[in-house]
């Protein structure tokens, strides 16, 4: 091991002597960087760009659904803000930004100097705001923008579909594609660039949750990809792969689209898994009960996705045997999640705990992807889905699994690792306050939707009937106080990043682990330009 | 201690907003008035009591370790990680549970798929924004759309007891008896739920579901569209009067009575003023959606007819659309939905509203006439 170190360290040392190692100056710095943190920076920025974006679209549609009756918006307005707030939230805010924590973290984590390709992954992201002009672009074409939900269902999509579809089409794919050239990087880091010593057992869960995370989206995306040339076909090409009129199968476009769609919500999730699992014991100050376990779970939960999908269709007339298989799979990945619940419980258990603010994200990310989780689970029943499939029940229970799920992840992440971006501390009275404003807003805004959809309220509609509009007026003021809360969250980073905090530490936590808190605060240009070395 | 935080809230809420005293706050699941629904939400409440158990297991150590082992309170660390027994039990015991709830779930899922042996088959086709019924053994069928005015969607007008919830035809079913239901769409994906009845399914051009119902308690149960279908899904909703057998005959026969006179109809000498008045009653049940009841659109989607180049021009192409639609639009081929009256007094209408002014008229005939031409 010590001979390839010293390569490293000779190598570095004759780098030195050529150029020095900084940003460069300008706005080019950001045009044609390579570097892996500026590259991290800029997808968490764009990312909360499109928060904030996809944020607003849904302070419509709550503002809309305040009262009965067509107030604010019309029907064909308020299914393309629907679609929109769906397709910006999962392929604009919520998958960029854990790319973002990727870029930054994965090279620290594992000690090395920067991602495997670099201009790879400068190109990949700047493909991503690309595809989301292009999508945000259409709502001002004639006829429109996708007004067929994020899930674009044929031939609703297709034959029936705006002019502007073909647009929207041709940006998921520069979105996919930015995906998969982001997978293949993430995967070739961590499986060749790890410090010495560091075996696979030893990495970090994060990297771990990720490598899975790149599998899934290099399995997957190719699928969307094909789905969407089909629906290509069939718009430009008259051809009828979803047409029934010509032959073709609506039901064909569901499989295939759920396909991809399954192992997408894990795509969502699984990172966040990861961070939590360097959180908790850090502010535990008390080793992760079972890493391996941790690893396992993981593995399972992701080969499992691939075999639920048709879970989402339980009511388009599969046969009974299909039901059978679809609902005993999906109830088996209660199993390896239930598995990650009780080790972060058990973590916790016997620790000496603080709350700080990711701490506080954190639990609150276990607390509610388990409620989330929990109304997964009664969706897995098949003979139950039959009630609450497609009705706001299913809102209640992917916002459940998103909003405190993905999103916390991504909220605790950030505040963990700031200081380490910054190097400074964020305004911790305030990060707390960010904390409370969202985790009361965010209940009151999804628990309700429960409520309306057990009661018999079906999604995506502009308007309902009388029996709905109490607990709608209670979820839009709690999503207008969650939606609220979140520029406080910009002022928080903001403040942190131009200095207005203590300066932070190497490591400013007291139990945190790991390769990433033994570079200085803020952490270098360039790091782990010699490996270090891992026991 | 809840039902008065639940009135309290109410209370508030009345005070605000008068509109809303027609509202409740329920909660849960209804156990709904057939053997399926009530096995469904029998499942249902087991799995939330299930849920529920694990939850406060699992919180409770959680808040237990919260609430004790905290820095603040001098807690040292503990050094453990590890332990196969406990792991393996954590696997197990979710395992078992899990079984034990799939068994009862199977049980329910293989009787609602039984749709043998049905005293009644009715075909329901989803549309763009309706539904129609088939009574295919009595051959005979309808439309059933949304009956709730524009005005009381726009806030023009107080809304009414069953705002959204109510259509012109209900689909009506004998109680006590087995209804199978055969599902499919003329253009989208619609689907067909009725929450009292436990039954939800897709009508999927192109494909015939079936599902059944066997309605206990006579009653008018409503519903909705669950499937995203465009810009008319919130308002396309389902009402089904369930109704004591010897009533459900004497329906059935008034139906097929007023099936025959609208056969009759065909051949009948319409005047200009019965076209244009049948017209105008068809046209704002099956146009007025998408073209608007005063005929302007909402273009580019939606062209306007007022003035359109079709309703003013060559009296052949205005018909061809109506009855063929257009490929590739939302315009459906309303040759198949629509009688013959109806599609006569709808061109007619057209031609001759909202100052179209071609003065020309098309019979009954003449579509019978064009129909049967084209299947030559």
């Amino acid at each position: 091991m010590s001979t390839v170190a010293d390569a490293h360290t000779s190598e570095h040392s004759l780098g030195q002597n050529h150029d020095h190692h900084g940003p460069a100056k300008g706005w080019t710095r950001w045009l044609f960087t390579t570097n892996h943190k500026d590259i991290g920076t800029m997808y968490l920025i764009f990312s909360f760009g499109m928060f904030l974006l996809g944020g607003t679209m849904a302070m419509v549609i709550r503002a809309e659904l305040f009262q009965p009756g067509l107030q604010i918006v019309q029907p064909e307005f308020f299914n393309q803000i629907t679609t929109m707030h769906g397709l910006i939230m999962v392929f604009g805010a919520v998958m960029p930004a854990f790319v973002g924590l990727a870029n930054w973290m994965l090279p620290l984590m594992i000690g090395a100097p920067d991602m495997a390709l670099p201009r790879m992954n400068n190109w990949s992201f700047w493909l991503l705001p690309c595809s989301f002009l292009i999508l945000v672009s259409t709502l001002f074409m004639d006829g429109g923008g996708p007004n067929f939900g994020w899930t674009f269902y044929a031939p609703l999509s297709t034959t029936y579909g705006p002019p502007s579809t073909t647009y929207f089409i041709f940006a998921l794919h520069i979105a996919g594609a930015s995906s998969i050239m982001g997978a293949i990087n993430v995967i070739s880091t961590i499986l060749n660039m790890r410090a010495p010593g560091m075996t696979l057992m030893k990495m970090p869960l994060f990297v771990w949750t990720w490598l899975i995370t790149a599998f899934l989206l290099l399995a997957v995306m190719p699928v969307l990809a094909g789905v969407l040339t089909m629906m290509l076909m069939d718009i430009n090409f008259g051809t009828s792969f979803f047409d029934a009129s010509g032959g073709g199968d609506p039901v064909l476009f569901q499989h295939i689209f759920w396909f991809f769609g399954h192992p997408e919500v894990y795509i969502m999730i699984l990172p966040a898994f990861g961070a939590i699992s360097h959180i908790v014991p850090a502010f535990s100050r008390k080793p992760l009960f079972g890493h391996a376990s941790m690893v396992y779970a993981t593995c399972a939960i992701a080969l499992l996705s691939f075999l639920v999908w048709a879970h989402h269709m339980f009511t388009v007339g599969i046969p009974v045997a299909g039901q059978l298989f679809f609902m005993y799979a999906t109830l088996l990945i209660a199993v390896p999640t239930g598995v990650k619940v009780f080790n972060w419980v058990a973590t916790m258990f016997r620790g000496s705990m603080t709350f700080e603010a990711p701490m506080l994200f954190a639990i609150a990310f276990i607390i509610l992807f388990t409620v989330g989780g929990f109304s997964g689970l009664m969706l897995a029943i098949a003979p139950a889905d039959f009630q609450y499939h497609d009705t706001y029940f299913v809102v209640a229970h992917f916002h459940y699994v998103l909003v405190p799920g993905a999103i916390f992840g991504i909220f605790a992440s950030a505040y963990f690792w700031l200081p380490k971006w910054t190097g400074y501390m964020y305004d911790e009275t305030l990060a707390k306050t960010h904390f409370w404003l969202s985790f009361v807003g965010m209940n009151l805004a999804f628990f309700p939707m429960h409520f309306l959809g057990l009661a018999g309220m079906p999604r995506r509609i502009p308007d309902y009937a009388l029996q709905f509009a109490d607990f709608n007026m209670v979820s839009s003021i709690g999503a207008f106080l969650f939606g609220a809360t979140q520029l406080l969250f910009l002022f928080i980073v903001v403040k942190c990043a131009r200095g207005g905090g203590e300066p932070a530490a190497a490591n400013p936590w007291d139990g945190a682990e790991g390769l990433e808190w033994t570079v200085p605060s803020p952490a270098p240009y360039h790091t782990f330009s010699t490996p270090p070395e891992v026991r | 201690m809840r039902v008065c935080a639940k009135r309290a809230f109410a209370l508030c809420g009345l005070a605000l907003f008068p509109v809303m005293s027609m509202a409740d706050w329920t909660m849960n699941m209804s156990p709904g008035v057939t053997q399926t629904s009530n096995d469904i939400y029998g499942l249902h409440m087991t799995i939330l009591w299930i849920c529920v158990v694990i939850g406060v297991v699992v919180f409770g150590v959680m808040f237990w370790s919260i609430f004790a082992h905290r820095k603040s309170r001098g807690h040292k660390p503990a050094n453990f990680h590890e332990n196969t027994t406990v792991e393996v039990l954590w696997t197990i015991i979710p395992l078992v549970i899990l079984v034990a709830m799939a068994i009862p779930a199977t049980t329910t899922l293989i009787d609602m798929y039984d749709t043998t042996e049905a005293d009644v088959d009715i075909k329901i086709t989803g549309y763009q924004w309706k539904w129609k019924y088939d009574y295919l053994d009595d051959e005979f069928g309808y439309f059933s759309s949304l009956s709730t005015p524009r005005d009381q969607i726009n806030n023009r007008q107080t809304k009414g007891d069953n705002y959204l919830l109510e259509v012109d035809n209900p689909l009506v079913v004998p109680v006590g008896q087995k209804v199978r239901l055969l599902m499919t769409a003329n253009d989208v994906i619609h689907s067909w739920w009725v929450p009292e009845f436990g039954l939800k399914k897709d009508a999927i051009p192109g494909f015939i579901n079936e599902a059944w119902i066997r309605v206990d308690t006579p009653g008018t149960y409503r519903g909705q569209c669950t499937e995203l279908c465009g810009k008319g899904h919130g308002f396309m909703p389902i009402v089904v009067e369930a109704v004591p057998q010897a009533e459900y005959q004497t329906w059935i026969g008034e139906q097929r009575a007023a099936a025959e006179k609208e056969k009759e109809l065909t051949q009948k000498e319409w005047t200009m003023p019965e076209l244009m008045e049948r017209g105008e009653k068809s046209y704002q049940s099956t146009c007025a959606a998408c073209h608007q009841a005063d005929g302007s659109g909402l273009p580019p989607s939606f062209p306007a007819l007022r003035g359109s180049a079709i309703a003013v021009g060559d009296i052949a192409g205005h018909i061809d659309i109506v009855v063929n639609g257009k490929r590739g639009t939302a315009m459906q081929a309303f040759g198949k939905q629509l009688n013959e009256v109806d599609i006569a007094a709808i061109i007619t209408y057209e031609r001759n509203a909202w100052g179209n002014n071609v003065g020309d008229m098309v019979t009954p005939k003449d579509i019978f006439d064009y129909k049967n031409q084209q299947q030559q």
